[in-house]
């Protein structure tokens, strides 16, 4: 890599330096948004005992589902985890770690994560179980509940473009935690549909900026639809 | 007779009020987009980044990249706009949003909503019902009344882990529309068909029952 450049052209390259018992931040909601590549290429690398703070666990055969058949994941930090049958065996059995966290909170943990901000107070979870052994607080009347923020050391991202600088352009709802979990990471790296020379995005449009980028890397996506929802054509007439 | 779930989502859309913005659970929720009553204008906001949910695609319209919360495809309404979740639970816990409509296992006459994790059985996550049913000061809980084996769900105390405390006003079972307040429910309306009694018989938490209670209009 040359100064701002931050295209790599390997998989392997792009997650050199991932060890076992790391913890990573990933972007997506379901399987829309997610890094699948990235993902893949842990699976293949085989590295364990992993934190991995995502939205959602991928379902039994896809996303970070794949990642559970190895038992590579230690802990599990997310908000929604249905959908996934190795994952509710291994919970149930205790091999598996969960941190249940309200959808709104993750994403604030991984946006104050990437912000410096070690913790922030939230009405959300007070007198519910997510509120157990953290500090409440009154302001004006109401209970907040303070939650540490989180960082990892990786966060893996998926984005429609980038500029060689990392500039990031996400596409419609694929966009999600995407953003958050690029402020978060120690070393983040980021898959794209297509990367463009700088200069090419209009920046009024970026929406993540290059600085809290540092690998890009093009792939080819599968994009699988977790939910196929249509109405007929002649219905809307 | 006891409500469907596109009746239960009818009585919900009479709740709309022109110019707001709305977000609407996974499962009975969803339908209430189906009702939205002529000559007002709502936006409705999807937590996974959208708000201007439009209907479901025509198979050319399906685009991967374009999900509800509940993560089928949808299409975007015009003048839709898109963002990340940070940006979306602002808008949720800032109160922001004007109406939420989401179901529950257990409500109770304190207000408590119990929504997301049945212990030993089901794992799933409370998703955002926690973020929404603590940013939003209008929420309505759609839910059956009572269990298959006829017991009730509205209870003086929630048995299950808790979603929010003191957060629900509002509750429309397939019974009755019942409004929670001074920690008491009480009986609005009646479906069509169901009389007061049943509702009692099937109505844990104490219930203040009006000498008279209407039944239920959907149109």
């Amino acid at each position: 890599m040359a100064g701002l450049n931050k295209v790599v052209s390997s998989y392997t390259e792009a997650l050199a330096g991932l060890e076992d018992g790391m913890t990573l931040i990933v972007g997506g909601f379901g399987l829309c948004g997610i890094p699948e590549n990235l993902i893949r290429e842990i699976k293949l690398r085989g590295t364990r005992q992993l934190t991995v703070v995502s939205n959602n666990c991928g379902t039994t055969e896809h996303g970070l589902g794949i990642l559970l058949h190895g038992r590579q994941i230690k802990k599990m930090i997310a908000s929604y985890v249905g959908e996934n049958a190795n994952f509710e065996a291994q919970m149930m059995s205790g091999e598996l770690e969960v941190e249940l966290t309200p959808q709104g909170t993750l994403a604030e943990k991984m946006r104050a994560g990437g912000a410096g901000i070690p913790a922030f107070y939230t009405a959300t979870g007070y007198g519910t179980e997510v509120a157990t052994g953290k500090e409440v607080k009154q302001f004006n009347g109401r209970h907040y509940i303070l939650e540490e923020s989180i960082r990892g050391d990786f966060a893996l991202v998926k984005a429609w473009k980038a500029d060689s600088y990392g500039n990031l352009v996400f596409r419609k709802t694929a966009r999600n935690f995407n953003p958050l979990a690029a402020m978060a990471g120690k070393i983040t790296v980021v898959e794209v549909e297509q990367i463009v020379p700088p200069g090419a995005l209009d920046p009024d449009e970026i929406h993540t900026p290059g600085i809290y980028v540092d690998r890009v890397i093009v792939g080819q996506f599968e994009k699988r639809i977790e939910q196929l929802t249509t109405r007929s054509a002649a219905a809307q007439v | 007779m006891a409500l469907t779930r596109e009746q239960i989502a009818r009585r919900v859309a009479r709740e709309l009020k022109d110019g707001y913005y709305v977000n609407l659970g996974i499962g009975i929720p969803t339908l209430v987009a189906n009702y939205i009553p002529d000559g007002i204008e709502v936006m409705l906001q999807s937590e996974n980044g959208l708000l201007g949910m439009g209907p479901f695609p025509t198979e050319d319209e399906v685009d991967p990249d374009l999900i509800n919360a509940g993560k089928q495809t949808v299409t975007m309404a015009t003048g839709a706009a898109l963002f990340d979740s940070a940006e979306s639970f602002a808008m949720i816990r800032g109160g922001h949003v004007d109406l939420t409509v989401l179901g529950a296992f257990e409500v109770d006459t304190e207000g408590n909503i119990a929504s997301y994790l049945i212990p030993g059985k089901l794992i799933k996550g409370m998703g955002g019902a926690m973020d929404l049913v603590a940013g939003a000061d209008n929420i309505i809980v759609t839910m059956t009344h009572a269990s298959k084996q006829g017991e009730s769900k509205l209870l003086t105390r929630c048995s299950l882990p808790l979603t929010g405390k003191g957060c629900i006003k509002k509750v429309l079972t397939d019974l009755a529309f019942i409004e929670i307040k001074d920690g008491r429910f009480h009986l609005l309306e009646r479906a069509p068909g169901v009389t007061v009694e049943e509702i009692i018989r099937l109505t844990a938490g104490e219930l203040v029952v009006p000498a008279s209670v209407p039944e239920m209009q959907f149109d």
